[in-house]
């Protein structure tokens, strides 16, 4: 079953639309809290970073039978270096909100440690997509 | 509707409800569809939060409390009475006359439930040196169960420690025993000011069996109490009455009345969307840094319970002013400390599955899709002309075999509009739903 949802950049107050959607289809679903704590966990970071770094984007699920598969693609600045985005505490955020506690890194690795299968495309000017994978068993 | 291993703590007169779809409206797991005229509940998906009691015009919802006679099985009858009972009344009735009535209408003995509060609120803090952050009180009987139907993820965040009302049960239950009293002559009743607290001492979670024997319904021994009052009855029974209890018990079932001594930082959140609200958000983890955090289900928590007559502000008002006159302490703390360890724990508690589409995925996803497509061809008004809470419901309803997709309002004009259904055939399809008596009026 696939689903789609609009993010738009710098609209904060409604972050979290798409994985509270997803979350309600899952549990509709039966499917298991842990799995779904994991997708909730790596789908709202992964739409917090669309909302936070990108002009718009789009979020798409499809969920089968035996897992999810998320793609999150976005209009936007892109990564310049994805190994240094993907390291753990790498945060291009600046130091004062840092020091209000946002922008502390791990967003990237948080995904991919909740993902199955995690893949990440990026150019620079254009924009980025996330693709995130979690299988229902085991 | 399905069979249940779970205690109803209520249930609709069918003779009684008029099918006026108010309860529907208010239930949060949505377990209430209106079909011949009047409510059913989908026992499974019932957490017992009496949010329908409330709200019902004619009282068609009983209560599945306690005959009262009962009582009298018991050589020795304790009432376990919540300070809210005593809130119910204004300064005109003391607790004095109220204890003095309760002994005359049966009963033996009488504590206040709150007397074990001193005890549990130590055994909190202790809990919360090594436990899963934030941790929710067990506190309220409604919100255990909400989390066990719709946030199961969250449930290893629940206390697993017993609520007030058990461990003074089994306080007492222990100090009859060290009396010499045979268990077969001791009652041990429970006057419960919600519906929630019915169900879990009935079917407690946590693989506890409670000492309790029966639970009184508070807005009928209210009215028992204060016609008693009103007509002076004459008060010659002897009751004993167990008046130790700190400002800390009487507060206790009022919002912030526990989180104020949890050490760390904590919140109380009062009222049934704003608990759901917040569950949502914790469990999407995008609420950091809490340790405890006290949720309950009714507006102004225990003061607004479901069988509480009185204007929930003012009851809780009343508390405060009582608790304000009392010390924060009282003298058999030290007595509750040394047996209530061995009591106070119990086990893991288990989800309570709310199958929604079908146990099979495959299955689930093919009706889930079809559910999906309905929706797309309903107004979104949620208006509940057919009998279900909401557009959704009812599409999800259609795809388990459970409604007809001519039940929505809507689209039956549409297709009268075509012709491709009858005048007739649209009367009975409003009949089916909401009864023949509507439709039959002398105007």
């Amino acid at each position: 079953m696939l689903t789609e949802y609009n993010v738009e950049g710098g609209d904060f107050t409604r972050a979290g639309y798409a994985s509270s959607q997803i979350k309600k289809t899952l549990k509709n679903l039966n499917i298991s809290p842990e799995i779904i704590k994991r997708v909730v966990v790596a789908l709202y970071e992964a739409e917090v970073n669309i909302v936070a770094h990108a002009f718009k984007g789009v979020i798409s699920a499809d969920i089968s039978n035996s897992g999810i598969k998320l793609v999150l693609e976005d209009e936007g600045p892109g990564i310049p270096d994805i190994d240094m985005a993907m390291t753990k505490g790498y945060s291009t955020a600046s130091s004062r909100v840092r020091e209000m506690g946002f922008g502390a890194g791990m967003g990237l690795p948080n995904i991919k440690d909740n993902a199955d299968r995690f893949n990440i495309v990026s150019r620079v000017g254009e924009g980025t997509r996330v693709t995130i994978e979690i299988d229902f068993a085991g | 509707m399905s069979q249940t291993t779970y205690h109803r703590a209520l249930e609709i007169m069918r003779d009684v409800c008029i099918g006026c779809s108010h309860c529907m409206k208010v239930c949060p797991t949505e377990a209430l569809r209106v079909t011949g005229g009047k409510a059913h509940i989908h026992v499974d998906w019932c957490i017992d939060c009496g949010e329908c009691y409330r709200v019902c015009p004619t009282r068609a919802i009983r209560v599945m409390d306690d005959d009262f006679k009962q009582i009298y099985e018991y050589k020795h009858r304790l009432l376990l009475v919540p300070s809210v009972f005593f809130a119910q009344f204004d300064n005109k009735v003391s607790r004095e006359t109220v204890c003095s009535i309760i002994g005359e209408l049966g009963f033996t003995e009488i504590s206040t439930v709150e007397q074990s509060v001193d005890t549990l609120i130590r055994e909190e803090n202790d809990y919360l040196k090594n436990c899963v952050k934030p941790s929710i009180s067990s506190f309220c009987p409604a919100v255990v169960r909400l989390i066990q139907v719709r946030f199961p993820s969250l449930l290893d965040h629940i206390m697993k420690l017993i609520p007030p009302i058990e461990i003074t049960a089994q306080y007492f239950k222990r100090k009859y025993a060290e009396e010499g009293i045979p268990e077969s002559d001791l009652g041990i009743f429970y006057l419960t000011p919600c519906i929630g607290k019915i169900a879990a001492v009935k079917s407690p979670v946590g693989g506890y069996e409670s000492p309790i024997t029966g639970v009184i319904n508070m807005d009928y021994f209210y009215n028992k109490v204060y016609l008693a009052f009103k007509q002076h009855i004459p008060l010659t029974s002897q009751v004993k009455v167990s008046r130790e209890l700190s400002s800390k018990g009487v507060l206790f079932p009022v919002t912030g009345g526990e989180s104020v001594h949890i050490e760390g930082k904590t919140l109380a959140i009062d009222g049934m969307n704003n608990v759901i609200d917040f569950l949502e958000m914790l469990e999407n983890e995008e609420v950091e840094g809490f340790d405890f955090l006290e949720l309950r289900a009714c507006d102004q928590s225990c003061a607004g319970g479901i069988l509480c007559h009185r204007n929930r502000f003012l009851a809780a008002e009343s508390m405060r002013e009582y608790a304000s006159s009392i010390s924060d302490t009282h003298s058999l703390v030290p007595e509750y400390l040394k047996h209530c360890s061995a009591v106070i724990h119990m086990d893991e508690i288990e989800p309570r599955s709310m199958i929604k589409y079908d146990r099979d995925i495959d299955v689930a996803l093919k009706k889930m899709e079809g559910a999906k497509k309905l929706r797309m061809l309903f107004p979104g008004i949620d208006c509940g002309a057919c009998g279900a809470p909401s557009c959704e419901a009812l599409a999800e309803d259609i795809v388990k075999d459970q409604a007809d997709i001519t039940s929505c309002i809507f689209l039956r004009t549409l297709f009268e509009k075509r012709g491709e259904i009858t005048l007739e055939e649209a009367v009975r399809i409003m009949e089916k739903i909401w009864g023949k008596d509507r439709f039959n009026k002398d105007l």
